[in-house]
């Protein structure tokens, strides 16, 4: 099974705001990217699942087509430096995304 | 303008550094102005709430005196964003504090305009109890008289309006406090009468410095070239070059949505935009639409601290323990509660985190474990100083010689790197406003000073 970070240009996490999380897939080949987004294989569920959040925390799932890109924003449970985080910057956050299998 | 207004970006953050070189070689052509974001919310809310910056003044003046002295002897306005990072009252004076210095050794005097984005917890209150205040996202919890109280620095982030009215009193060097990163590259262009969608979307680029070329960094500048219908965006380093997929791309960047822009009072969409390589590294930008909103809504940042740390690094080798480490970690804040009886159990809290096994990640981690060395960080958050300095340093102890279950290393269960082992941290903040304040009229106010 092939995972995601092995057809990704870019996989990476960042803070959108210190209470927001944004995950960046980013292509170099129009034709995975394509295929990505018309198998429709990454969902919001299975972001929820990966993240242990509940669906309503996944606040954009969203295909930009000039850009090759999926841009996933998610909430954050802590906000970032708040007491408790682990991530200031959200820099780390996108490992689980890797593992997704396509 | 057939040529185009060209702006110049020498980095993503002032005092992040910058190639002198390409910077120098953009002079050969006719620059408008040179625009620098200083700001930022990533580094968390203590800048804000302790009025400290991300950048040392060292280096912000390093970087400042090679902008300044382009910017005056070629008679062209140097614009700083969100000076000083979070863009408070402190940061502004420190900026302030080192522009002076350096326009008295460079003997050069200027027209400093400065723009205030700080507000009062009246005004918050006001606007709470008016029912102009909304949360950011849904996860945000509403604001309270009582957090505004706490909350002892709050600005808010200004659009283009203001550095307009700076620009129009021909001012040499302006400084804006907490600004919408876009808005002072944004104001350059509208000043010279370009479209304000083409020149937020171009903002939104050149703030990240050439982080849009490739290979993308913030630590290099970018220029960008305004026209009546399209920009251009070009990277100043000949190492880096704009591709029209990097340039889409960027809009990705730190942003909840990749072609939906919310800025105060507007909306951005960028989702029909056109991006065509124009020469080799020069990508040519079109379609940018900008659609004024009908109420205009500014975002307002405050941090307020919430309580105090004293944290330790340790080593953890001995796999007899590693195999129980979360339950002994259990026993010994068991063993400190006991110990500090007398203490109440919600003046303090105490966190552990396994390095090299889910301390990034937490309970999202889908790894499992099978290292054999863990680096273990436990802090101590309390109400005070003292009392956060005193649990860690029972905890520290407690842990060190803790007698677990089949121990055989009776002398000790941590390495520490230092000594002294405990770090005092100093006050803990948090984002206690992240929200949105529906306005009437401008509320960010201009000060002129000749040096």
């Amino acid at each position: 099974m092939v995972k995601l970070v092995e057809v990704a240009k870019i996989l990476r996490s960042k803070n959108a705001g210190p209470f927001e999380i944004t995950l960046d897939v980013l292509f170099d080949d129009k034709e995975i990217y394509d295929q990505i987004k018309n198998g429709g294989v990454i969902t919001k569920e299975k972001v929820a699942k990966i993240y242990h959040l509940s669906i309503e925390d996944i606040h954009h799932l969203v295909y930009f087509d000039q850009a090759l890109g999926i841009k996933i924003t998610m909430a954050r449970k802590i906000s970032s430096g708040s007491p408790g985080d682990r991530d200031v910057y959200g820099a780390q956050q996108h490992v689980p995304l890797m593992n997704l299998e396509l | 303008m057939q040529n185009g207004v060209k702006i110049l970006s020498p980095c993503g953050i002032l005092g992040y550094g910058f190639p002198k070189q390409p910077f120098l070689d953009a002079f050969k052509e006719k620059i408008h102005g040179i625009v620098v974001d200083a700001g930022s919310t990533d580094a968390g809310p203590h800048k804000l709430g302790a009025n400290v910056s991300i950048v040392s003044r060292r280096a912000l003046k390093k970087d400042l005196s090679i902008i300044l002295e382009k910017g005056l002897s070629h008679r062209i306005p140097v614009i700083i964003g969100s000076a000083g990072g979070a863009g408070a009252r402190a940061h502004v004076e420190l900026t302030l504090e080192v522009v002076k210095e350096l326009l008295v050794e460079q003997n050069i005097h200027a027209k400093i305009g400065i723009i205030w984005a700080d507000f009062k917890q009246r005004t918050i209150i006001d606007a709470l109890r008016e029912g102009r205040i909304t949360p950011l996202s849904s996860n945000i919890p509403d604001l309270t008289i009582e957090k505004i109280l706490d909350t002892g620095t709050i600005v808010a982030q200004m659009g283009h309006e203001p550095i307009l009215k700076a620009l129009k009193q021909q001012c040499d060097i302006i400084l804006c406090g907490r600004s919408y990163d876009p808005s002072p590259f944004a104001a350059l262009g509208i000043y010279h009468g370009m479209d304000p969608g083409l020149s937020y979307h171009l903002g939104k680029i050149l703030e990240c410095g050439a982080l849009c070329a490739e290979p993308g960094t913030t630590k290099d500048g970018i220029i960008g070239t305004l026209y009546h219908d399209s920009f251009t965006v070009q990277a100043l380093n000949p190492i880096r070059k704009c591709t029209p997929t990097s340039v889409a791309a960027h809009t990705f960047y730190e942003k909840e949505h990749p072609y939906i822009l919310h800025g105060p009072g507007f909306t951005l969409n960028l989702e029909n935009c056109e991006f065509n390589e124009k020469a080799n590294g020069i990508v040519e930008v079109r379609n940018s639409q900008y659609t004024q909103d009908k109420e205009v809504r500014i975002k307002l940042e405050g941090a307020r601290k919430v309580a105090y740390r004293t944290f330790v690094v340790a080593g953890i080798r001995d796999p007899l323990l590693i195999n129980q480490l979360e339950e002994v970690e259990k026993e010994v804040v068991g063993q400190v509660s006991n110990y500090f009886a007398e203490i109440s159990e919600d003046d303090y809290k105490i966190n552990f985190y396994h390095y090299g096994k889910d301390a990034v990640l937490g309970n999202h981690e889908p790894s499992t474990f099978s290292g054999h060395e863990i680096g273990v960080m436990f802090e101590v958050l309390a109400k005070n100083q003292e009392l956060a300095n005193a649990v860690c340093a029972n905890v520290r102890s407690t842990f060190l010689h803790f007698g677990y279950e089949g121990r055989k290393s009776t002398a000790g269960n941590l390495a520490f790197p230092f000594a002294p082992s405990d770090i005092e941290f100093g006050p803990v903040y948090e984002f206690s406003i992240y929200h949105l304040m529906r306005i009437t009229q401008d509320p960010f106010l201009l000060e002129i000073v000749e040096v």
